[in-house]
């Protein structure tokens, strides 16, 4: 294989290691089919489908390939779920909703290396029995949907999809649907009720679990854009040796975004547990701006737990447990859990002592507030009551015993609720104030306790 | 454990053990249990999204075994431990497991409970002073119940549409609304019709009907019944009475053949309001919006209360006596042959044995009732809009009622006929006899709660008492046997049918002493075979199977299957 160049300026950093990224920013590339053919693209479809599905299955579940979205559920367990007595069709769901704040990878590889994917998928597809399947792609990227629409005719005119793939008897088509802005479609069960033509309100499981009753009440595998990705790898380069990225239980690579408060935010591909959050901040994105010292991580997207930059952490079991500091977390699956917070999305948030905290928190919470889909009780007027409290703490026009409302409000959601947005809004709200306290009330003011205020106002002349 | 049968499930409802067919709600077991679990969105006849999250409750299960160890010893009774769930779950949507264990009390359950509570008030107007559901209202309870007594939002509520008519019997006010979607899979669901849906998001959502349509299908005022809270109100109701001051009567609808059961709502002797009462061998918990609203003419101004009697070309008011003097005098002087009774198929069983034995009594020469038969609506409305055909076949032995009308119409056209009893019926409105043609008669006499084109040309005119105003039982399409329960007193001197051909048989010199309507059952019990061995009490407030006449009701049958779907708990 030809030396990969990138665009000037745009290289890779030595620590990253790339292998869904490795075409974003190369120089000359572009995402044509002829592009993605001149690099052995497809090969691995051709591969896959001389094989039988159960040993593509298997080989994702050697790999211990995580989902890439947000939860980090083993993909090939996942697809195992489809019952083994279904006689219905089977859906496969490409989530393309990327809108987790602070995520920006799946526009990447969908703007640069649409082919990818597509193959990513059609090799899943074939793995899970799946003739018909959606890339269900928010509605914020209009052009990404128009390229993979163009990937997926080229496809087609190649016998890449449709019917008697390569002669191999297998079928599939795949088809584009775009979103109408809700962040709730990201949430799997809320997305297969908008590709439905319905509210995406999210479904209750049980009884409603995608891999038994998803699409139409059919068995439907959800999967983020990266993950479906690196199948087509796995089958590349064999689980055993994909899997050897990365560390045990957290094996691949990721891709983490990094944004916020570093001199060079943007998109990292690295081996999953290689870095340290300190290695990502310092040396990948340049160190935090001049000056300025770190105050927070949030390490998984915009509903991950907060970590403090002072804050101690304990990740290991037994005699491997040891102490560390913010700086020394890898950058992995069970090591972000362990400090109490979570991998997510890859979405990395850094934010420097410049921040007021209650002002970060705010921001999420009007987020959470606006996309909260309103189906159950607890997000639907929880999320709008914590940004209303902390409308008024940036506002200064809280009390302390707000405080105390605020945290009580997040914990009536959190776990109460249908599907996870409960915990994704609730979260930063419980991490801000078990970790951010003395800050946010010092934002407050004591006489104002008890005072029945008018928040809308305050939030009007706060600008906000 | 292993003999009992396997589709009997042990569960543990708050530290008691019990047993439940597999695939049992969680909620139905707590229910059977005699344990209540709040909820709003939860209703057994809909689908359960799980969305107001009122019903959450702790919840465990047998521990797993460790790989490699053992699993679990059983207790001295055959009960694994329970290993609780730190997540509480919904008790609607979820079915319970083998050895599971319930929680409706202890922190978790009763924090979840305080927490939703004091959410769903959170941006509720709390109006309770003016709003109609108050007294009745899920918000109401549970606030006492579960919830805190106090706010601690400080906050702007949302403001949201107010005063909506979504609809002709239909209003809506969408800040009482908790978006529990209950009215919103009615529609859909039930009624086929689904004009409901929510718009906008989160705290914002509003209930809305879709853009050009209106909630007004014949089915729409369910929703009111179904709202928990404040949100939908009916336009008939709304501010006409505090739901706490009116009385409560069970009772069955007598528009159709189906016989809707509800439960009639009274103020000193004023309906207000009528709703349906859950059967679901006949309604289901619904009824439609034209059967329910048909009580408004009960107080019209046309209401006879008092007998009339014909003197010289207009009628003056008479006592009874008087009324049945005349027309027994009448009446003997005419042959058998020369009289024609037509009864009402909406008469009661009972009043319908007294018929009977009026016409024989008299030995009348012919008898019929005046059929409805209309299009089935494929809901509930009965194509036999008459409530007892049944019971007209059975006790009055017509074969196939109005089938002498055309008879009658002719001995009367050719003075073979000259003396015609009409009991609650108007011929001329609903049977097509002419006015000429009662003219020809010698004597006419009529009962009826409403002055009427018949009783304008009848010698007597006796004040029967409708519906609301006497009990007795119908049997209903499906051959069930119902009882009909007096509501409110009739209006002045109104006398129940079965009281007014009572006095007409002794009048006419046949004494019987009869003084209730459950005497005139008890003998029906021993001459009309099917009733043979049935008390009224027995019948009780559901009714009981009576004959079998091979009709079905549409939409329980579509229920059955809902159930059978395990879509619904029915």
């Amino acid at each position: 294989m030809s030396r990969v160049i990138y665009k000037e300026g745009r290289e890779p950093h030595p620590r990253e290691h790339r292998v869904v990224f490795k075409n974003v920013d190369r120089e000359g590339w572009d995402p044509s089919m002829d592009m993605y053919l001149s690099e052995g693209g497809y090969d691995q479809l051709k591969k896959a489908l001389t094989l039988k599905p159960g040993e593509v299955t298997d080989e994702v579940k050697k790999a211990g390939l995580r989902g890439r979205g947000g939860a980090g559920f083993p993909a090939g367990v996942k697809w195992g779920f489809i019952p083994p007595t279904n006689e219905k069709p089977v859906y496969l769901i490409c989530n393309a909703d990327e809108s987790e704040p602070g995520t920006f990878k799946d526009r990447y590889i969908i703007h640069q290396d649409p082919h990818q994917l597509i193959e990513g998928m059609a090799i899943s597809c074939f793995a899970v029995g799946a003739h018909l399947a959606y890339i269900y792609i928010r509605e914020e990227f209009p052009e990404g949907a128009q390229i993979l629409e163009k990937a997926i005719e080229e496809a087609h005119k190649k016998g890449f999809l449709g019917k008697d793939i390569q002669g191999s008897g297998f079928d599939l088509e795949i088809y584009v649907h775009r979103g109408a802005g809700a962040y709730i479609c990201g949430e799997e069960t809320g997305l297969i009720e908008s590709l439905e033509g319905k509210r995406p309100y999210p479904r209750i499981k049980p009884p409603y679990f995608p891999a038994a009753m998803g699409l139409y009440l059919c068995p439907t595998i959800v999967n983020n854009v990266e993950t479906l990705c690196h199948v087509k790898h796995i089958m590349e380069i064999g689980s055993e040796k994909w899997s050897q990225t990365g560390k045990p239980n957290n094996t691949g690579t990721r891709i983490l975004c990094v944004s916020g408060d570093v001199k060079k935010p943007g998109y990292y591909e690295v081996q999953v547990g290689h870095v340290t959050m300190g290695e990502l901040i310092n040396d990948i994105c340049g160190g935090l701006k001049d000056g300025r010292e770190l105050k927070a991580v949030i390490p998984g997207g915009s509903s991950a737990k907060v970590l403090r930059a002072d804050e101690k952490f304990t990740i290991g079991r037994g005699d491997d447990a040891k102490e560390i500091s913010i700086w020394d977390i890898p950058m992995d699956f069970d090591s972000l859990a362990a400090c109490g917070s979570m991998a997510g999305s890859g979405g990395v948030i850094v934010i420097d002592d410049s921040r007021s905290i209650s002002w970060v928190l705010n921001n999420i919470n009007n987020f959470y507030a606006h996309e909260s889909c309103g189906q159950c009780t607890p997000c639907r007027e929880g999320s709008l009551w914590m940004k209303k409290i902390t409308d008024r703490v940036v506002a200064g026009k809280a009390s302390p015993a707000d405080i105390d409302t605020l945290d009580s409000v997040a914990r009536n959601i959190d776990g109460r609720t249908i599907c996870a947005f409960g915990e994704a809004s609730s979260w930063p709200t419980e991490s801000f104030v078990e970790k951010f306290r003395d800050e946010l009330v010092a934002d407050t003011n004591p006489e104002l306790e008890g005072v029945v205020v008018n928040a809308e106002t305050f939030t009007a002349a706060a600008n906000l | 454990m292993s003999e009992e049968k396997t589709d009997l499930l042990d569960v543990q409802i708050d530290g008691v053990w019990h047993k439940f067919p597999k695939g049992t709600r969680m909620i139905e077991a707590c229910k059977q249990a005699g344990v209540e679990v709040p909820h709003y969105c939860y209703h057994p006849k809909l689908t359960s999204p799980g969305n107001c999250r009122m019903c959450l409750v702790e919840m465990g299960m047998p521990p797993r075994p460790a790989p490699g160890a053992e699993p679990a010893e059983p207790d001295e009774d055959g009960h694994l431990p329970i290993s609780w769930m730190p997540r509480p779950v919904i008790a609607c949507a979820n079915t319970i497991g083998p050895n599971m264990g319930i929680k409706t009390t202890g922190p978790l359950t009763e924090g979840c409970r305080e927490g939703v509570m004091e959410l769903l008030l959170a941006n509720h107007p709390l109006d309770c002073p003016i709003c109609d559901q108050a007294g009745e209202c899920s918000l109401q309870e549970f606030s006492v119940e579960h919830g805190k007594g106090e706010s601690r939002f400080r906050e702007q509520k949302v403001k949201k549409p107010k005063n909506v008519e979504v609809g002709p019997r239909i209003r809506l006010d969408d800040e009482r609304c908790i978006m529990c979607s209950r009215c919103v899979r009615f529609t859909d669901e039930i009624a086929d019709d689904p004009v409901l849906g929510f718009t906008d998001r989160g705290s914002h959502t509003v209930l809305t009907v879709y853009p050009g349509r209106e909630l007004a299908n014949n089915y729409s005022m369910n929703t009111v019944d179904i709202c928990p809270v404040g949100a939908l109100t009916s336009n008939d109701f709304r501010f006409q009475m505090r739901v706490w001051f009116m009385k409560e009567t069970n009772t069955i609808d007598v528009n159709c053949a189906t016989g809707a059961n509800t439960t009639v709502f009274t103020r000193q002797g004023k309906i207000y309001r009528i709703t349906p009462r859950q059967n679901n061998d006949v309604n289901s918990d619904w009824m439609p919006d034209s059967h329910r609203l048909n009580f408004h003419w009960i107080e019209s101004e046309a209401r006879l209360t008092e007998p009339l009697v014909l003197d010289g070309d207009h009628h003056r008011p008479a006592t009874w006596s008087e009324a049945l003097t005349k027309s027994a005098d009448k009446l003997s002087a005419l042959k058998g042959s020369e009289i024609a009774v037509i009864a009402s198929a909406r008469m009661t069983n009972e009043e319908l044995l007294i018929t009977n034995r009026l016409v024989k009594h008299l030995d009348a020469g012919h008898v019929d009732t005046v059929p409805r038969i209309e299009e089935n609506d494929g809901y509930l409305i009965a194509a036999d809009r008459n409530p007892n055909t049944n019971g007209v076949k059975l006790i009055l032995g017509l074969d196939d009622p109005g089938s002498q009308l055309d008879a009658i119409r002719e001995g009367i056209e050719q003075g073979r006929i000259k003396g015609l009893i009409v009991l609650q019926e108007n011929l001329v409105g609903d049977a097509g006899f002419s006015g000429e043609l009662l003219g020809k008669l010698d004597f006419l006499l009529t009962t009826y709660p409403l002055a009427n084109p018949t009783a304008d040309l009848a010698d007597v005119v006796l004040p029967g008492a409708c519906w609301a105003e006497k009990s007795g039982t119908m049997i209903n399409v499906t051959g069930r046997l119902q009882r009909l329960n007096k509501v409110v007193d009739g209006p002045g001197a109104t006398l129940e049918p079965w009281e007014i051909v009572r006095d007409l048989i002794q009048a006419t010199g046949g004494g019987n002493g009869i003084y209730a309507a459950t005497d005139l059952f008890k003998q029906l019990a021993e001459q009309v075979s099917e009733f043979s061995g049935i008390s009224w009490e027995q019948i009780g407030d559901l009714g009981l199977p009576l004959i079998e006449t091979g009709e079905t009701i549409p939409l329980i049958e579509r229920e059955k299957e809902r159930i059978a779907s395990g879509l619904v708990v029915g």
